[in-house]
């Protein structure tokens, strides 16, 4: 895929709701209180342990969702 | 006593095996000079930032070598076989959100450095802001910030050829031997290639690794299973220490809370103002390849996470952590269970790819610190007409007296004394997020309010991590037996302290950056009012966006264009 360059304003909806996504995916992961405790467990991993695991697939899903308004979204 | 002398320990097939990947992947350092060939290699654009050309995958292995180091690999399982969670863990949500965070800004910057030729993000400031003292601080806090971090490198290989049977006690010559070597050798394919040596070489590094953490999470799950690790590293961590306190923690309670989420935020925040992050990001091609690293750089992250609990895995296998000195070190936790559930020649496999993931931060952090040396010190204030060919060669020449000043630090002083000084470089290079990231989005904050506030944070950070003591006390195996003794105090003990006027512990780089900030912004008002001059701002709103030129480079040559 070579790059092309970008044309045209990103509509502001876009770049809102990128926002949204981007922010979620830096604040949720800080909220300690929410996800520091034992259970439920998951294959053996406490509940502390596979939920901040689990966040590295949803942060990149959610950077991935802000790629795509941000890069898709000036066509 | 020595480990050689006597005819014990050296592991040869696992020594056999880190040979084998060192031979070839310094044959790849010197080979690199020719990838993507440039007509000259004698310019920064070329040496220290590869032709700013590195497409999608290239600038993901060079970041991903870049940013996960051997001392990564080895220090966070060590910290969590050690002491747990707040002070291994965290690493997991704050390279998480480090990535959102770079989607925001980091092409921003990637443009104007782009559109006004910047090679480090002193420049930036520099040209931003017009004060060559504010761009000095920068980039002095980049230089001071890299160079423990470069020394650590070297204590991750340590922590392999102590496992392997070499070091320890004896000969200091013999004992220091194979790192000298390898580090002689990093410098020359450094010296000659610049930045390509190590984006070529973090491609093997890489693989190697993944490849390693696979082979280890099956083997953890079939032959342990997570389930009894976690009980293990449960009951450890629970444990009283001599002092009564737990031995570490499992589960953060609500009074580490805060430490945790702090330690997150703001390591990630500091995570690309270090100079070799932002190299690596500036020699990408465009816009769009930093933010498709931004979402598959995290599989990097999942790795660092599984291999964080290879610390609990050496809990549960009770790993010894006692190495050819007799002494007991945290740090070889994960060596030593390498060396305990594989076969020699997968041992010699992972030790390699932890040794290998040493040479390519090293030698980007090398790069980047030089770069800042010839640009924002050289150029700036010694001889403010040298070409680009002078710049790149001061920037060779530093390259190599950085590496060695790392290898003297790691040599001649105690290993804990890299270790404090890199926990005071996260502290410090924080400190510099204000002039580069909200320079990117506004000129409001006054230059000498940043350079005030940057001043003010520093002393704060540096003396509330010296005030952090506990005893220092030594684990010797003697006769089979670990015996504890203690010699006065340590400083520097912890990167989390009391926030100021409060009993509410939180990362000290995030407390001084709260000092930063307020000191900033009130002087910036006060700076204002009285009308101090503001400097010339050499950027244009527009510099900000510009993306890669209108003709895309053709596939297969992508990056081979020359830039003068």
């Amino acid at each position: 895929m070579p790059d092309e360059p970008q044309r045209g304003p990103i509509p502001l909806a876009n770049k809102v709701i990128a926002g949204v996504l981007l922010a979620v995916a830096i604040i949720a992961p800080l909220l300690v209180p929410t996800y520091a405790r034992r259970g439920p467990e998951l294959w053996g991993f406490p509940f502390f342990y596979w939920y901040q695991l689990m966040w590295v697939f949803l942060a990149a899903l959610f950077t991935y969702g802000a790629y795509l308004l941000i890069e898709k979204g000036r066509r | 006593m020595s480990a050689l002398a006597a005819g014990t320990g050296v592991h040869g097939v696992q020594f056999a095996v880190v040979l084998f990947f060192f031979v070839v992947v310094t044959a790849g350092g010197f080979l690199a000079a020719r990838w993507k060939r440039p007509e000259s290699m004698q310019s920064l654009e070329e040496w220290g930032l590869g032709g700013r050309g590195f497409g999608t995958i290239t600038t993901w292995f060079l970041l991903g070598g870049d940013l996960y180091t051997a001392y990564t690999f080895v220090a966070v399982p060590a910290a969590m076989y050690a002491t747990g969670a707040v002070s291994g863990f965290f690493a997991v949500p704050y390279t998480i959100i480090a990535y959102p965070i770079i989607f925001i800004f980091m092409p921003r910057l990637w443009s104007v450095a782009r559109t006004h030729g910047y090679v480090t993000p002193a420049d930036f400031v520099r040209g931003r802001y017009g004060s060559r003292y504010l761009a000095l601080a920068v980039a002095l806090t980049g230089i001071i910030a890299t160079m423990p971090y470069i020394a650590l490198q070297l204590v991750g290989i340590q922590a392999v050829l102590d496992t392997m049977g070499l070091g320890g006690s004896g000969n200091w010559f013999v004992r220091d031997l194979p790192l000298i070597l390898a580090f002689a050798v990093l410098a020359a394919y450094t010296y000659s290639s610049g930045l390509r040596a190590p984006a070529l070489i973090a491609f093997a590094k890489d693989t190697l690794i993944y490849v390693v953490i696979v082979v280890a999470v099956v083997y953890i799950g079939v032959k342990i299973g997570f389930g009894g690790m976690f009980d293990a590293a449960k009951t450890k961590l629970a444990t009283p220490t001599a002092a009564g306190t737990p031995t570490g923690v499992f589960i953060p309670s609500n009074q580490v809370y805060w430490a945790y989420s702090t330690l997150a935020l703001g390591s990630a925040l500091a995570l690309f103002m270090y100079p070799h992050a932002m190299t690596a990001v500036l020699a990408s091609r465009s816009r769009r390849v930093i933010r498709r690293n931004a979402m598959i750089l995290p599989v990097y992250s999942l790795m660092l996470g599984l291999l964080a609990l290879l610390g609990f895995a050496a809990i549960y296998k009770k790993t010894s952590v006692f190495g050819l000195d007799h002494y007991a070190n945290a740090q070889l936790a994960v060596p030593h269970l390498f060396d305990q559930i594989f076969p020699d020649w997968f041992a010699g496999v992972a030790f390699a790819a932890i040794a290998i993931g040493a040479l390519v931060p090293a030698a980007i952090m090398s790069i980047a610190a030089a770069n800042l040396f010839s640009r924002n010190v050289y150029r700036e204030f010694i001889k403010p007409d040298a070409s680009p060919k002078q710049q790149a060669q001061v920037s060779k020449i530093v390259s190599l007296v950085v590496k060695f000043g790392a290898l003297l630090f790691v040599l001649g002083l105690d290993r804990q004394n890299a270790i404090n000084l890199q926990l005071l470089g996260g502290v410090w290079i924080l400190q510099t997020i204000l002039a580069i990231v909200v320079g990117l989005y506004t000129r409001w904050l006054h230059r000498w309010a940043l350079l005030a506030g940057w001043s003010v944070a520093m002393v704060y950070g540096t003396v509330e991590a010296y005030k952090q003591k506990v005893p220092n006390t030594k684990i010797k195996l003697i006769d089979g037996k670990a015996v504890p003794s203690t010699h006065g105090i340590r400083h520097f003990a912890s990167s989390i302290a009391d926030f100021p006027f409060t009993h509410t512990k939180v990362y000290i780089a995030a407390s001084a950056l709260i000092i930063n900030i307020v000191v900033t912004v009130v002087l910036t008002f006060v700076l204002r009012a009285v009308k101090a001059p503001a400097g010339i701002d050499e950027t244009e709103p527009e510099d900000y966006l510009s993306d890669a030129p209108s003709a895309p480079t053709p596939r297969g040559t992508r990056g081979a264009r020359t830039r003068t």
